[in-house]
Parts: structure tokens; C-alpha cells; sequence
């Protein structure tokens, strides 16, 4: 055990959890004032979801011993975290629970993305009852494939099998590119076309409500992230160094490239597209984090910021309504990071793959399509046949007049800003319009 | 009488209340509210999506006053609100019945 390591490790997990308000935030100030509470409330309620869900058998499936072909670890084995909190059980140089927090994070974020697709429209119990089947029936296995190396003892021997992206196939993603932004990109494209498009969407105007909420998440976001990749190195020393710094370059390069594409296009550079431009950076970095030197690090950045800004604009050709552009984003940022290591890894960066244009040829290249092609299927189909399910029982989506009235106050009976006549002695008033609304007269206020 | 009803550029507010606490006028009543005239609205984007903005914000400002007082309090208005360009408002003004003073009850130009 590694008392630097362990503290890095665990620092981490508590940047990489701040990442999740700070979606919310990101997330919230682009909807329009009656579903800002409802869009933070989807990515806060994943936290205790997918909290609960890790340490019962999550982190098991996970990370757990493989079950047979790297393709899901055993659920059981460490259900509840049982014998991984000795002093003896340890991940490489740090103890087991620090790795099950680093890793909890993940499997939040991951999920919480997916709201974004989503955005004014679904009701919130099937959507805790989603977060809970996906993160079990899709992520946990892809996480699985993705970053459960074999465990090998001093002589090189393999004594616990993991997952078959990082061991069988050998594709590079560093920090999930793959496993969280695919995953969650694919996923969104599902979830947006299964629910459908918001009612008065393209033709009515849908502006963010606060911008600076979206800045403030993008912030919050981007400090988080360098526990996110710079905290897979589960060492605080050179790699997560060298990761930390190429996370910087693409996350800088990649706003300057969505605000030149603004600037080009629409006329003028705005604060939502440097907001954008920092997560889709951010995005694309992360597969490749420990693959690439800063040249490369910097061309990922800047073909992903470009890249996104042209892609958000995708969904009104196509028509589909992924309303805060999990797809434009995550999907075809995560694509992109994923697949541009398979051109530009350089071997003198931390994980020493060469790529295409670093004199590798194509096999990472190669290795790197099926990885992304591989999590992408499996992705579409489980959320499909999950959302499906849901929907056809429970149901998924708000009834239109809830719709049209506002999330917020349907499903949370509460409104984000007073503006003007909220005075306290004003609440018999604001009570009977809670209740019109809520339809029950059971309400907080009325509590109180 | 006179209800003098203004909608103005809410930057020039600090500079109507001057002009008009300048002639004695003790009071008035400020909302913030949108409207569209022939300045027309503007043009916002977002991820690349044009929004048109045709409502723009303006303050509307009531004084009521006496009758002798109006038509100087009504230029005063005007030129305070003045900046020369397109979208710089309205004042109208209309005659008011009776006015009540609520804490004392007192009546007309008492009230006032």
C-alpha cells in the first residue's frame, strides 16, 4: 500500500463525485425555468441510486472476478464490498475501497449524462427505476469490459480474470471514453427517440434559462475531470502527471475550436458554445489521455470541439429531440476521442501504443473502431429493450398537460425562482396555486 | 388629475426619477415589462440555433399629479428618457377621477 497513491485515489473519487452536481448545474441552465429543479433532481437522485447499487453488487459485476469470456465479473463475490475492506485487500498500491469510490463515480456520471437527452419530458420514479436497470444490465457489464485488467502476482501470472476490451482486444481508453460517454451518448439516442420530441420542439424557441448555471457546471466539470482521468493512473506520479496535462491542452484547444466554429458560422463566439466546447473536449480526451504527447492532445481537442459544434446541429435535420445534445456531445465526442488514439498514440506517451500517424499502422486504429463499434451495439439494444420496458409498464414520459405546465412543479411540487409576489405572507396565495397545480392538497407548504 | 404613464429604457430610469423629484414629484410606481414597438426584438444563438427575441424589456413608471403640473412633469419625462435611439419608449397621459390616500383616507389632490 501507498500512502501518496491511496491519497490521490481517494481525492479523486471526491473531484470525479463534484462532477455530478456540477452535470446538474450544466444541465439545469439550459432548460427553461419550469424543469430546471427536475433536470438537477435527475442527475443528484443517480448519486443515491447508483451509490446504494455499487456497494450492494455493483462494484462486484464490475470488477469483480470474470464470470467466463470477459464478459461480466461475479455479483456475488463482493456483494456488499465483502472482503475487500481488510487491510491486506488492495487495487495495485491502494486499498480495495478506495478503488470501489473511485470507481462508484464513474458508474454515477455515466448514467446521470443520459438525463440531458431527456430534458422537460419524463417522469422521475421511472426514471430512478432506469438508472437502476441500466446502471446494472448496461454499464456494469461494459465497465466491466472496459477497465477490469487481469490481476497478474510477481510472476507474471494471471490469478483474476477481467474484462475483454482491456485484456483480449487491447484498446486504449484510458479513463471511458467508451464506457461512459458511448455508453451514455448511445444510450441518450435511445431514451430521445423512445420518449419522443418535446411538445412545441423544433418550432418553438427553447432557450437556456441561465447561462451562467451552464458555466458553472462547465467549471465545475472540468475540475472534477482531472481527478476523472488523471486519478485512472490509481498513482500519483508520472502518468497521472502527464494525463493531467493533456487533459488541459484538449480541454483548452477544444473550446477554441467550438468558439471558432461560432464565430464562422453564427457570427459570433458565445458563452454557451465555450461551455460546450470545454465538456466536448473534455469528452474526447479522456480515452486517450495517457496515449497521446501535447500535439496530439491538442489536435484531439480542437478536431473535438469543431467536430461537436457542427454535430449539435444534427438532431433538427434528423429530427430527433436530444435536447441538451448528449449525442452532439458525449456520443460523437466520445467516437471521436476514442478513435482518434488509434491515429495519433504516440508511444513515448504513458501508455506507449503507436498509432496510425506515430508509425503503428492501423491495428490500434482497428482495435480501437471495435471497441467503440462493440460498446455502441450493445448500448442501443439494452437501453432500447429497458426504455421499452418501462415505458410500456410503469410509463416513462409526462402526460402533455403535466408537459405543459412544468416538471417541476408536477413532479416535486416546487418552483425554482420567485419572481416578484413572493413575499412570505403571500403563501396562503402561492399554497392554493401549489396545489391547483400538484392536484393533492397534501403539499409542503401546507405542512409547514 | 393626470395619470402620466411612461415605458422607458430601464437604464434611463435613474435619470426620470431626478427630473421628476426635481419638479416636487414624491412618488411613483416601477414595473419591470416587456413589450415590442417598432424597435422590433433581437436575434439570440444558442448551440447554433437562431432565437428571435421579439419582446424586449422596458420599465413602465406610473406618476399621478396635479393638473397644472402635468404637462411640465410629462417633458421632463420625455427629455430624461431620451437617448436618440429607436426603442427609447412611450408617455401617455390620462385623467384620474379621484385618488385615496389608504392611511388616512384623505381624498383628490390631498392624496397625491
Amino acid at each position: 500500500m501507498n500512502s501518496g497513491d491511496t491519497a490521490w485515489v481517494l481525492v479523486s473519487a471526491a473531484l470525479v463525485l463534484l462532477m455530478t452536481p456540477g452535470l446538474a448545474f450544466f444541465y439545469g441552465g439550459m432548460v427553461r425555468d419550469k424543469s430546471v429543479l427536475n433536470m438537477l433532481m435527475m442527475s443528484v437522485s443517480s448519486i443515491g441510486v447508483v451509490g446504494v447499487v455499487w456497494l450492494l453488487y455493483g462494484y462486484s459485476a464490475a470488477f469483480g472476478p470474470d464470470l467466463g469470456a470477459g464478459l461480466l465479473g461475479d455479483p456475488l463475490r463482493h456483494f456488499g464490498l465483502a472482503g475487500l475492506l481488510g487491510s491486506g485487500s488492495l487495487q495495485q498500491t491502494v486499498p480495495s475501497a478506495a478503488y470501489v469510490a473511485f470507481q462508484a463515480m464513474f458508474a454515477i456520471i455515466a448514467v446521470a449524462l443520459i438525463s440531458g437527452a431527456i430534458a422537460d419530458r419524463a417522469r422521475f420514479g421511472p426514471w430512478l427505476l432506469f438508472v437502476a436497470l441500466w446502471v446494472t444490465v448496461v454499464y456494469l457489464p461494459v465497465a466491466h469490459w472496459v477497465f477490469n485488467a487481469d490481476t497478474e502476482d510477481a510472476a507474471g501470472n494471471v490469478v483474476q480474470r477481467g474484462g475483454w476490451i482491456v485484456n483480449q482486444l487491447g484498446a486504449v481508453d484510458f479513463a471511458g471514453g467508451t464506457a461512459v460517454h458511448i455508453n451514455a451518448g448511445a444510450a441518450g439516442l435511445v431514451l430521445a427517440l423512445l420518449l419522443g420530441k418535446r411538445l412545441g420542439w423544433p418550432g418553438e424557441p427553447m432557450r437556456p434559462h441561465n447561462v451562467p448555471l451552464v458555466m458553472l457546471g462547465a467549471g465545475l466539470l472540468w475540475f472534477g475531470w482531472f481527478g476523472f482521468n488523471a486519478g485512472s493512473a490509481l498513482a500519483a506520479g508520472t502518468t497521472s502527471a502527464v494525463v493531467f496535462v493533456t487533459t488541459l491542452g484538449a480541454t483548452c484547444a477544444a473550446m477554441l475550436g467550438w468558439m471558432l466554429v461560432e464565430r464562422l458560422r453564427d457570427g459570433r463566439a458565445t458563452t454557451l458554445g465555450a461551455a460546450s466546447g470545454i465538456v466536448a473536449g473534455l469528452v474526447a480526451i479522456t480515452p486517450a489521455c495517457s496515449a497521446v504527447t501535447v500535439p496530439g492532445a491538442l489536435v484531439v481537442g480542437l478536431v473535438a470541439g469543431a467536430l461537436c459544434a457542427l454535430a449539435v446541429g444534427l438532431k433538427y435535420r434528423l429530427g430527433f429531440d436530444d435536447s441538451l445534445d448528449v449525442v452532439g456531445v458525449h456520443l460523437v465526442g466520445g467516437l471521436a476521442g476514442t478513435l482518434l488514439v488509434g491515429l495519433f498514440a504516440s508511444d513515448s506517451a504513458p501508455a506507449g501504443v503507436s498509432g496510425l500517424l506515430y508509425g503503428g499502422g492501423f491495428g490500434q486504429l482497428g482495435k480501437q473502431a471495435l471497441a467503440a463499434v462493440a460498446v455502441l451495439a450493445y448500448s442501443l439494444v439494452l437501453t432500447l429493450v429497458l426504455g421499452w420496458l418501462i415505458s410500456r409498464t410503469v410509463g416513462f414520459r409526462l402526460p402533455a398537460q403535466h408537459e405543459i405546465d412544468g416538471v417541476d412543479g408536477v413532479e416535486h411540487a416546487e418552483t425554482a425562482y420567485h419572481f416578484g409576489g413572493g413575499a412570505p405572507h403571500h403563501r396562503t396565495a402561492e399554497t392554493a396555486h401549489a396545489t391547483t397545480r400538484v392536484g393533492t392538497t397534501q403539499t409542503q407548504e401546507t405542512a409547514r | 388629475m393626470k395619470l402620466i404613464t411612461a415605458v422607458v429604457q430601464p437604464d434611463t430610469v435613474p435619470a426620470v426619477q431626478q427630473a421628476l423629484g426635481e419638479l416636487g414629484v414624491l412618488g411613483m410606481t416601477l414595473a419591470e415589462v416587456q413589450g415590442y414597438g417598432r424597435q422590433g426584438g433581437h436575434t439570440e444563438v444558442y448551440r447554433g440555433v437562431r432565437h428571435s427575441v421579439e419582446l424586449v424589456s422596458k420599465t413602465r413608471l406610473d406618476v399621478v399629479v396635479e393638473d397644472e403640473s402635468a404637462e411640465r412633469a410629462v417633458t421632463a419625462v420625455a427629455d430624461a428618457a431620451r437617448t436618440g435611439t429607436v426603442g427609447d419608449g412611450k408617455v401617455w397621459v390620462t385623467t384620474v377621477d379621484t385618488a385615496v390616500r389608504v392611511r388616512t383616507g384623505e381624498r383628490g389632490s390631498a392624496a397625491v
